[in-house]
């Protein structure tokens, strides 16, 4: 009964944003709290500003929910309601965020959202890891918060609002100076570690590894996606008028997206934990989108729109996959569990369904989000990003593969996995998966091929992005004034170049993940150049990532003052 | 000088929360150093929406157009107090399981393996 509730509550929650996203597409639909309409273009009141954008985020966390809570439908026979409880109050906290035109409303959503999503991963306390990673996920992003409100005062003081629409008109009359920037600083950094931007991320593998695995499918599929919407949607609000004189800003923030999407690519590599994995996967998807938003255009922004959705359910669907690997064999260590998966056929087929549309490859959404921000990267002068997306889709397509391969069919050098087997061998409690287990799964990854198979996608993306970019008009959505001109029409994307780099892609990964199963296939010579290289590095990025609390914070300052730094030098 | 005393004691308390969480080797005093840090916040709203000689923001029996301190950052101070008294609450209750379990409080000390 509960288990039938909350899936039902999600279910119409997904509906109702869905619905939300088409009435949107006309034009903003702008909801005040207790009918505090603005007077002469004053906010006086709290308002919901809903736009194409936000509401496609909102929908993809309804969708995970349910999916998430129809997965776990019979797993949490003795903490059920406290589960469903959170979870729901952790979904109306996000669609709360998505959906805000207020600032201040958007930290108390993000709070509200934080705040579950640390009991949920935390709550499960017959094992002492998930409570280590929600201590640290939990005063991590709690530092987060606090700067973000530290930017939220700033701005208030200088410009006495905290509605969206009204900051960013009021601040677009001067040039950015000292207390803008920081108020910048603060805020960015408050939703980068949100996002897990590196160098950010500390937090992130503990908690979302750690975490039961129907939270995994939240977490990896919605929560970062949010820093990335809020950074975003801030930006483009409230700070474009006074920063759009700001050259080096662009540079600064791709800076940030290729470390991001390199050292979650080359972690996701070295992990052998299916969870912890994907966890990594999240990190360099998250550079990835943020090299889009970074373009700071309409076509980079649309792209990466659609890219976060489309990542966002294959990620969701790879979680499930993962839960159900865990339900059956009792572990997610892939060298563990080497040769033992090959009872569970239907699995392995989502685990490389999943890998290529992480690769981005057609018809999976990922690919239409990947080759719109490649697109914007050609125009902005910028053609080496493509490179970048070859490679990071190539590094964690080939994680997947590599871990998939040796589960499922065996493949890889018998003595590694020898080494680390456990004890108990046999213990294949349920023969087969249950089909609330695989159809969320299925769903979701339906999902990510539905969108990229949708006519038009990503002509009304860059649509929605062109309206979620352009300040004056949202002003004059939410505030009323004039009224916004019609949107340009934009050609149709060419698909033809994209589609082969996407190739290269998946090609690139399956090479990488049958290299890392047979190693002995592999050229000596290369094979004993290429090992004393690498290892170092690899050693001291390691070393690097196994952090405790502390370091991770000390890393958010660290990585502050970087970011402090390079913006000081821009804005000079 | 007297103007900007408040923002400077915002920036320490959030600078000496901060060092207190990173050098912290227990989880209650590292709890206890992130509600420092979130004072820091109460002091910079409060301040922002100061006003000197003005009264409280009651406008009962008072003139039009009498001075008084913004109530908005009243009542953002008041929201944050409750958000990081829910913040607090959850990692004491963490940090309590935590100790259930490894015996300790020093994060250093936990068992499982960190990678």
């Amino acid at each position: 009964m509960a288990d039938a509730a909350a899936v039902a509550t999600a279910a119409v929650v997904a509906v109702c944003c869905l619905a939300l996203l088409a009435s949107s597409r006309d034009g903003a639909v702008v909801y005040w709290f207790g009918a505090w309409t603005p007077r002469d273009g004053i906010a006086l009141g709290v308002a919901f500003a809903v736009d194409p954008v936000g509401a496609a985020v909102a929908t993809l966390a309804g969708v995970l929910a349910t999916a998430a809570l129809t997965f776990s439908w019979r797993i949490f026979e003795a903490v059920r309601t406290l589960h469903h409880g959170l979870m729901l109050v952790f979904l109306a906290g996000i669609v709360g965020f998505c959906l805000s035109g207020d600032l201040f409303n958007m930290f108390v959503f993000y709070e509200l959202f934080s705040v579950a999503a640390y009991a949920l991963a935390g709550y499960q306390t017959t094992d002492p890891g998930p409570v280590r990673g929600a201590l640290n996920f939990a005063i991590t992003n709690s530092v987060g918060a606090i700067l973000v409100l530290a930017g939220i005062a700033l701005l208030y003081g200088r410009t006495g609002a905290l509605n969206l629409a009204q900051l960013g008109q009021s601040l677009a009359t001067h040039p950015a100076d000292g207390l803008v920037v920081v108020a910048f600083l603060l805020l960015m950094v408050g939703f980068f570690v949100k996002a897990a931007v590196v160098p950010f991320h500390f937090w992130l593998a503990d908690a979302y590894a750690l975490a039961p695995t129907v939270v995994g499918v939240l977490f990896a599929g919605v929560v970062s996606e949010l820093g990335l919407y809020a950074v975003a949607r801030v930006y483009w609000t409230v700070f474009s008028g006074p920063l759009a004189g700001v050259q080096g800003l662009r540079a600064v923030l791709l800076v940030g997206a290729v470390t991001t999407a390199l050292v979650g690519g080359v972690m996701c590599v070295l992990q052998h934990h299916l969870a912890r994995m994907l966890a990594y996967a999240t990190v360099s998807h998250v550079g990835l989108t943020l090299a889009g938003f970074a373009l700071l255009g309409p076509a980079g922004t649309g792209g990466a729109v659609l890219y976060l959705v489309a990542d966002g359910l294959v990620k969701g669907a790879l979680f499930i996959s993962v839960g159900i690997v865990d339900h059956h064999l009792r572990d997610t260590d892939e060298l563990r569990l080497a040769g033992r998966g090959r009872h569970l056929p239907w699995t392995a087929a989502l685990l490389v369904a999943g890998a290529l549309g992480l690769a981005g490859v057609p018809p999976f959404g990922t690919f239409l989000g990947k080759a719109l921000m490649e697109e914007a990267a050609l125009e902005a002068g910028q053609p080496w990003l493509i490179a970048l997306f070859v490679t990071v889709a190539a590094l964690t397509s080939a994680a997947l593969l590599r871990a998939t391969g040796r589960i499922f069919l065996g493949l890889g050098p018998a003595r590694e996995a020898a080494a680390r087997r456990g004890p108990d061998e046999s213990a294949v409690r349920h023969p087969h998966a249950h089909p609330t287990q695989v159809a969320p799964a299925v769903a979701l990854l339906a999902g990510a091929v539905a969108l990229g198979l949708w006519p038009g996608l990503t002509a009304a993306a860059e649509e929605a992005a062109g309206r979620f970019t352009d300040r004056p008009a949202y002003a004059a959505a939410v505030l009323g004034g004039a009224a916004a001109e019609a949107p340009a029409a934009h050609p149709a994307v060419p698909l033809a170049v994209p589609a082969r780099w996407a190739a290269l892609s998946a090609v690139l990964g399956l090479a990488l993940a049958l290299a890392a199963l047979r190693p002995d296939r592999l050229p000596a010579g290369l094979r004993d150049r290429l090992a004393p290289a690498v290892a170092p590095a690899v050693a001291a990025l390691r070393r690097v990532h196994a952090v405790q609390i502390g370091d991770s914070v000390t890393w958010l300052v660290v990585g502050m003052a970087g970011f402090g730094a390079l913006l000081a030098l821009v804005t000079r | 000088m007297l103007r900007f005393l408040p923002y400077l004691v915002a920036a320490w308390l959030l600078l000496a929360g901060l060092y207190g969480i990173v050098t912290s080797r227990n989880l209650v005093h590292a709890i206890t150093c992130l509600s420092v840090a979130q004072s820091s916040t109460y002091i910079l709203l409060l301040s922002v929406g100061f006003e000197r000689g003005g009264t409280a923001p009651i406008f009962l029996d008072v003139p039009v157009g009498t001075r008084a301190v913004d109530p908005v950052v009243g009542a953002l101070t008041l929201t944050d107090v409750v958000v990081g008294a829910t913040v607090s609450a959850l990692l004491l209750a963490l940090a309590v399981q935590a100790y259930k379990h490894n015996g300790t409080l020093d994060p250093e000390r936990f068992g499982g393996e960190l990678d």
